[in-house]
């Protein structure tokens, strides 16, 4: 820790110089905190990228947090192999229920949070209210309600039943109205009349341009909600073939004590199965970033 | 919200424009939001009947009988018990430590903010499920890397269960609402600290006497999805009864509903729904108020 003293951290706004007040054992302190705490959350990652790695007989006779023979491409062979690639097929299930799910549900969200922010009509604290209590009644809460009304009409077990459900995002309408109130000035969409644009036009080419960090926000959060949900297609759905990720894990899991070689094949599998959201998050993370900080401060 | 009461005096209407807008998301809503609250609702009104022991079944209007059985179903309020439990050990430990590393990441104490701001922030990618698996593993006596604890502690037993699981949880989530405690504090400005900071007041001392009482609506906002999220645990309890027997079919009130709803008994899991749906509503909105009355005062 003497080299920290030689040189002041970049900080992105302080200015203020680093005095003599914050002392080296302060200073000790906070980074034992943070080398606790990153410990705390990145051994388990490493627990399960390094047990992947790993071929059966070495999983349970080698050092769990050490590679042994490098396994990981036999393994995820192994994987796909599996019954005919089910698993790729519940990873590109998940890949559509997300994807497609939250970029409809984004597009809707934002639309009606602009119009929520940029224009007044009858009802309009009304509806922002009613939404607001959707945030407050989770989407696990209605799983089984949800469940209820598609056997009504005989659609359960389908992939409608899992994908439209996902299309509704009340935390996604709170935050568009909130970003586009504070950043689409009413003078840019006055100038677009002008010009003749049409509203709708003027949102799309001006609104979802400014309120582009919210946008991805909500999209990269509400991937997240459906990918990881799992009450409604555990509800809904028989059809192995219609599982998102993380039903299918979740069913060789249960499996492991009658089948217990599917043990290599539920960590190989949780380890594809957080990967592309850990690229997601990294990648976009200039922009959710910015659009959290708005959502958290109201 | 002072731009909108702008365009508000200027009251331009745009009747066709807005229903373009508001249309799609509303329609959505009412259909999958409203609607199944509603027909849960409707479906909790029925009783089945039988003529005789094994007579065809029968649904009849039964009014509040079935909300009378959730009433008297003592498994169903054990699991709420459980999970008010469970949330009032694991939100405040779970809050405090992001607050903690919230903090720790906006003072001129650490450096490499944007490293570890990832890093915590990590856990948040792996879904309930898949954290759970990995943890059950973590856990288990024989094949955890810290077999030297798990062996000699057992971490799926009865009584430490409940608390494995809330370990799990505050995993994943401690980065996520961390991350939200953090934009909040970068948004303080930066002046409100200048006369603290040549009064000499320590980095403890202005975190507790400035920035904590600026960012209670972060606080406010992380303690109700927390609230909401507890009691409506499930994934992690229903990957748990893999591992271990100690997480019974009713351990969690959602886990409850769907192993009544198995039965099957739908009339009296969707009673259940609807009551635990309105008991989050009610318990998150009270936060809220009392929190904001205090702010406010």
């Amino acid at each position: 820790m003497t080299a920290s003293t030689e040189r002041r951290p970049s900080r992105r706004r302080s200015p203020a110089p680093r005095g003599p007040r914050e002392s080296l054992v302060s200073r000790t302190m906070a980074m034992a905190v943070m080398g606790i705490a990153s410990l705390y959350f990145l051994v388990p990652l490493w627990w399960l990228f390094v047990a992947a790695t790993k071929s059966r007989s070495d999983f349970t006779s080698t050092a769990p947090l050490w590679f042994a023979d490098f396994a990981l491409f036999d393994n995820i062979a192994a994987l796909i192999a599996y019954r005919d690639g089910v698993f790729l097929r519940w990873l590109g299930n998940s890949a559509l229920y997300a994807g497609a799910g939250a970029l409809i549900a984004t597009l809707l969200a934002a639309m009606a949070g602009y119009a929520m922010a940029k224009y007044t009509f009858r009802g309009r604290e009304v509806l922002f209210n009613i939404v607001l209590g959707g945030v407050l009644v989770p989407a696990t809460a209605l799983a089984l309600p949800l469940f209820l009304l598609f056997s009504q009409i005989g659609a359960t077990n389908t992939f409608w039943a899992v994908f439209l459900p996902s299309l509704v995002s009340p935390f996604g309408v709170y935050l568009s109205r909130i970003f586009a109130a504070a950043s689409v000035p009413d003078e840019l969409i006055e100038a677009a009349r002008i010009d003749g644009a049409g509203e709708v036009r003027t949102f799309f080419t001006v609104g979802t341009r400014l309120m582009a960090p919210a946008l991805v926000t909500i999209f990269l959060f509400q991937f997240v909600a459906i990918w990881n949900n799992f009450f409604l297609p555990l509800i809904m759905l028989r059809d192995e073939d219609l599982f998102p990720v993380t039903l299918g894990l979740f069913v060789w899991n249960t499996q492991v004590s009658q089948i217990p070689d599917i043990r290599a094949l539920v960590i190989i599998g949780a380890l594809l199965s957080i990967l592309p959201l850990i690229i997601a998050f990294l990648s976009l993370q200039r922009f959710w970033q910015s659009g959290l900080a708005s959502g958290g401060l109201k | 919200m002072a731009r909108e009461t702008r365009t508000a005096a200027r009251a331009v209407s745009h009747k066709k424009a807005i229903a373009v807008f508001l249309l799609p998301f509303s329609v959505l809503f009412a259909v999958f939001y409203i609607a199944p609250i509603g027909y849960a609702i409707y479906q909790s009104m029925f009783v089945i009947e039988r003529d005789g022991t094994f007579g065809a079944a029968r649904e009849v209007f039964g009014g509040f009988a079935q909300y009378v059985a959730v009433f008297q179903n003592t498994a169903y309020w054990d699991s709420i018990g459980r999970v008010l439990l469970f949330g009032v050990v694991q939100v405040p430990i779970m809050l405090g430590l992001a607050l903690l590393l919230a903090l720790l990441l906006d003072s001129p104490l650490v450096r490499g903010t944007k490293f570890f701001r990832l890093l915590f922030f990590a856990p948040y990618a792996v879904p309930g499920v898949i954290a759970a698996i990995m943890w059950g593993f973590l856990y288990s006596p024989n094949l955890s890397p810290f077999s030297g604890v798990t062996s000699t502690i057992d971490f799926l037993s009865a009584s430490s269960v409940l608390w494995s699981i809330a370990n799990v949880v505050t995993w994943v989530y401690v980065g996520y609402n961390m991350l939200i405690i953090y934009s909040a504090l970068l948004a303080i400005p930066q002046e409100l600290y200048e006369a603290a900071r040549l009064d000499g007041a320590s980095q403890a001392r202005i975190a507790w006497s400035i920035k904590i009482p600026l960012i209670v609506p972060a606080l406010v906002l992380t303690g109700i999805f927390s609230i909401i999220g507890t009691l409506q645990l499930l994934a992690e309890p229903q990957v748990f009864q893999s591992f271990t027997s100690s997480v019974t079919s009713t351990f969690t009130p959602n886990l409850t509903i769907y192993s009544t709803a198995s039965v099957p008994n739908i009339n009296l899991a969707a009673a259940m729904s609807v009551v635990l749906a309105i008991a989050t509503f009610i318990l998150s909105f009270t936060v809220l108020k009392l929190t904001q009355r205090r702010t406010a005062q």
